[in-house]
């Protein structure tokens, strides 16, 4: 294991479905949080429909996996970032998203928000910060 | 001639619905799939060119699709016909042929 | 191979996981353990339903350590550690309880 604790920021930018990015990065988070190192989530593009409320699948015969973001805090994945004119160009406001959430274990579980709206310069900030930026 | 255009890929990634709408003959009829679904949604930057094509064509989104991704029947533009897969291959059979946009 | 439970046939892959989680019965565990000579007990099947639980609600099996977290948060902190769940479970609580569960092989669990 790395002695040096890394700022990892996950990058996507894929809606869900039509290609097999959203998966392939949500499988390789889960994987990653195996480590420790410091993982953030960016939703940016058309990666903010990943997060839409109500999917279901039935209709197209493929595996629903918006279930497992609600997963990502028992991961410790904290801090996940929506971009807010991304949402605004596609007709989306937060409400129109899952609301997802931690568990802080030194504050007797108590559940806090993992989802942050910000602004493209404040995502852009974000990406800067990173010492690791993985694309999807 | 009559053409069903097929348009399976996200307005917000790709130029491909442009493109489509673009080349529209008399008689067309164009069908949102896939990421393509994404179009058939009120207030978004892609409204304004699906709204014009309404003026002249026929547009259809698929439904299963729409519900795959959680986006309810109640956000898609007045004047876009939601189909199913049945749906889909009447579109098929009635026009002259299938042209897909991907 | 496939396992046979009360008369019924149920498809497993090259690992022995269930290829269907849909099919699953609670006699696919008992059938499963008997066959690695391990006798089921409450410990054991608190366990195996809360695998199913988190799979029916997060589409993922758990990896160990969030297993191990949620274990001991749910039955007591004496239980939320590798060593209780190994004693339950010798060949692993991801290659063997989730086996049991009927749950796919937990993601990055190689």
């Amino acid at each position: 294991m790395s002695e040096t604790i890394k700022n990892f920021l996950y990058l996507n930018r894929r809606a869900p479905y039509g290609t097999i990015y959203a998966w392939e990065s949500l499988e390789v988070v889960l994987i990653g949080a195996a480590f420790d190192q410091d993982v953030s989530l960016a939703f940016v593009d058309d990666g903010v429909f990943q997060l839409t409320k109500g999917q279901d699948t039935a209709g197209v015969g493929m595996k629903n996996f918006s279930p497992t973001y609600a997963a990502l805090g028992d991961y410790e994945v904290k801090k996940i970032y929506i971009e807010k004119e991304s949402l605004e160009e596609r007709g989306l406001s937060l409400d129109d998203l899952q609301h997802l959430t931690w568990e802080d274990e030194d504050d007797d579980y108590a559940e806090k928000d993992s989802i942050h709206l910000v602004t493209r310069a404040e995502m852009a900030a974000i990406m800067d910060g990173a010492d690791v930026v993985f694309s999807f | 001639m009559s053409t069903l255009h097929t348009v399976n890929k996200s307005p917000f990634e790709k130029t491909s619905l442009a493109a489509c709408l673009d080349h529209l003959s008399a008689g067309a009829a164009v069908l949102l799939l896939e990421d393509g679904v994404y179009a058939a949604l009120t207030q978004t930057s892609a409204e304004g060119q699906v709204k014009a094509a309404l003026d002249s064509v026929k547009v259809y989104a698929l439904g299963p699709d729409l519900q795959a991704r959680g986006l309810s029947e109640e956000r898609v533009i007045p004047g876009i016909s939601v189909v199913d897969y049945a749906g889909f291959v009447d579109l098929a059979a009635e026009h002259d042929k299938v042209q897909a946009w991907l | 191979m496939p396992i046979e439970v009360d008369g019924k046939t149920f498809e497993t892959d090259e690992e022995g996981y269930l290829s269907n989680i849909n099919d699953w019965v609670p006699g696919v565990a008992t059938v499963m353990s008997k066959e690695d000579d391990l006798e089921l007990t409450d410990e054991h099947w608190d366990i195996i339903n809360y695998l199913r639980e988190y799979y029916e609600e997060y589409q993922i099996a758990p990896a160990v350590r969030v297993l191990t977290k949620a274990v001991g948060k749910k039955f007591g902190k004496d239980k939320g550690n590798s060593k209780y769940l190994y004693g339950l479970f010798p060949y692993g609580p991801a290659k063997q309880a989730c086996r049991y569960a009927g749950l796919p092989k937990p993601t990055g669990c190689v």
